[in-house]
Formats: C-alpha cells, sequence, structure tokens
C-alpha cells in the first residue's frame, strides 16, 4: 500500500487532476469576460486598378488601421489573429471574403496599435473580374481567438 | 477492458465532434506562434459554414491532414458550395500549390474540422513514435507485460 509504485502513481494522478481542473477553470473564466474591442479602419489611397498580366483584375489599397484589442486578452486567450478582408457579393455568389491583411497579436502589450500599411495579399477576385462605382466601408466582425 | 473503454472513448468522441479525426498532432512549424509542431488540436465540425479567419484541417486526399487557416472564400448563391483557400499563418504564399490534383481552390468536403482546443506538447508522443517505430514496439511490449504480469 505504501510501495514507491503506489505512490508515484497516485502523485501522477494527483497533478494530472490539479491540471486539468486549471484548464478547465480558465476556459470557464473566460466567460466572466466581456471584450470590448475597437477597431477602425480607413482607406487611405487605391494604389491601382489593373490588369495582372494573366488577365485579372486587382485592386492594390493602402489603408490605416487602429484599433485597441486589450479587452480581448484573457488568462484564456493564446494569441489575437487579426485580419482586414474585404467581403462583398456577386451575380454568382452570394458571399466572397478575400484576405487583404492579416497580423497575430501574441500578448496585450502589443493589442494597441496603429498601422500603415497597403495590403498583403493580392485583392483579386475568383473570376478575374471586378468592377466597382465606389467602395463602402460597412460593419466589420473582429474573430475568435482559440484557447 | 481498457482496450474496450478506449476505443468506445474515441468513437463517442468521433460521433459527439462530428470529425471523422477528432484530435490532430501539428506536424509543420507552419502556423508558428501560434501552433508549434508537436502540440494537439480537438476539432469539432458542423454544418455552419467556413468563413475567412478561422482555423481548418483539411484532407484533399493526401497522407495527412492539414492544419491552417481559411484566408478566402467563395460561397454559391445557389447551392451554398464553397471555394476555399487556405494558408498557414508562418506561411509566406497561400497554399494553392498544395492542393492536390492541380486543384484552384479547397472544397468544403474536404475539411474535416475546425479548432476549437489545443494542447502543447502533447503530440509529441505521437511524433517520436510515427519516426521511430522502434519505440511504438518497444512501449506495446512493455504495456503488454505490464498487463500480463499485474495481478488485479
Amino acid at each position: 500500500m505504501h510501495s514507491f509504485g503506489y505512490r508515484l502513481n497516485g502523485l501522477l494522478t494527483f497533478a494530472v487532476t490539479i491540471l486539468a481542473l486549471m484548464c478547465a477553470i480558465t476556459s470557464l473564466s473566460d466567460n466572466f469576460n466581456t471584450p470590448s474591442p475597437s477597431a477602425e479602419i480607413k482607406i487611405m489611397n487605391i494604389n491601382w486598378f489593373q490588369k495582372q498580366p494573366q488577365g485579372h483584375d486587382e485592386v492594390s489599397l493602402t489603408m490605416n488601421v487602429s484599433a485597441d484589442l486589450q479587452s480581448l486578452f484573457t488568462w484564456n486567450t493564446k494569441q489575437v489573429f487579426i485580419f482586414v478582408a474585404a467581403e462583398y457579393e456577386t451575380r454568382k455568389n452570394s458571399l466572397n471574403q478575400v484576405s487583404l491583411w492579416d497580423a497575430i497579436i501574441p500578448a496585450k502589450e502589443h493589442a494597441k496599435f496603429w498601422i500603415h500599411t497597403s495590403n498583403k495579399y493580392r485583392f483579386v477576385d475568383q473570376t478575374g473580374k471586378m468592377s466597382a462605382d465606389k467602395i463602402v466601408l460597412t460593419g466589420y466582425s473582429l474573430p475568435e481567438e482559440y484557447r | 477492458m481498457v482496450i474496450s473503454s478506449a476505443l468506445i472513448i474515441w468513437k463517442g468522441l468521433i460521433c459527439i465532434t462530428g470529425s471523422e479525426s477528432p484530435v490532430v498532432v501539428v506536424l509543420s512549424g507552419s502556423m508558428e506562434p501560434g501552433f508549434k509542431r508537436g502540440d494537439i488540436l480537438f476539432l469539432y465540425m458542423n454544418r455552419d459554414p467556413i468563413r475567412a479567419g478561422q482555423i481548418v484541417v483539411f484532407n484533399d486526399g493526401r497522407d495527412v491532414p492539414i492544419v491552417h487557416r481559411v484566408i478566402e472564400v467563395h460561397e454559391q448563391r445557389d447551392n451554398k458550395e464553397a471555394d476555399i483557400l487556405t494558408k498557414g499563418d508562418a506561411n509566406l504564399y497561400d497554399d494553392r500549390m498544395l492542393y492536390t490534383s492541380s486543384n484552384r481552390w479547397l472544397q468544403q468536403k474536404y475539411i474535416m474540422g475546425r479548432a476549437v482546443g489545443f494542447l502543447p506538447y502533447v503530440g509529441w508522443l505521437t511524433i517520436i513514435m510515427t519516426d521511430k517505430p522502434i519505440i511504438k514496439y518497444i512501449l506495446l511490449g512493455a504495456l503488454g507485460l505490464l498487463v500480463i504480469i499485474s495481478k488485479e
């Protein structure tokens, strides 16, 4: 009853149980937190709207992104992935989402930022054709965080 | 008795999460700094539409599934089927070159689940057992020995 094997077994089981309990409490504590993030995007300039060599229309834009996401960081937050995507509908598709820029925020200290950047990824539609009269910035939604 | 209860738990997990492979090991560093090689991911699949920003695991007929993030979604109006493009967080380029049989887009049917939870380092056991199969045999042999010689 008091051999080394039994004691080691008991100790390990206890340690794993405590670890599991701490993980569960961390996840549950997330429900008490109501995040209040804020973000703003301003398109500064449409750099070009042109045909690529293989014939697809491409748009390039420069934008200012400023955000304060500090309230999103809790015990349960691993990283915050933030991205800017163009969301639009076309004749054939009810929804298109094309990611233009993204970044990973690993910690709370980096969560308040302002960046002036051109789009990281090329903005080309699936069909290769784009036309626009004007570009309207409508509501944005912020991505989830993963445990 | 132990084996059957392990099997029941595994099959139960498959049912609950709706994914054929509810737990996967991260095999490459393409999703760093968030997910490193050796982490395990818990997946969950339902009929919610795939949207940009989600981390998905897909297998379009390759040896091992890939865990990457969705960066483009083109969902059709009439049948709600979606063409998807993915990219690893740490990769410079999207996954178009990786898709099998020169598909330009990933179809929704290849997606096995969305990542909803993670445990660090636990996957290293699987990676070691795959790279050096002798360790797998030693482990199985030791477990078998323990079962035989224990008195309960």
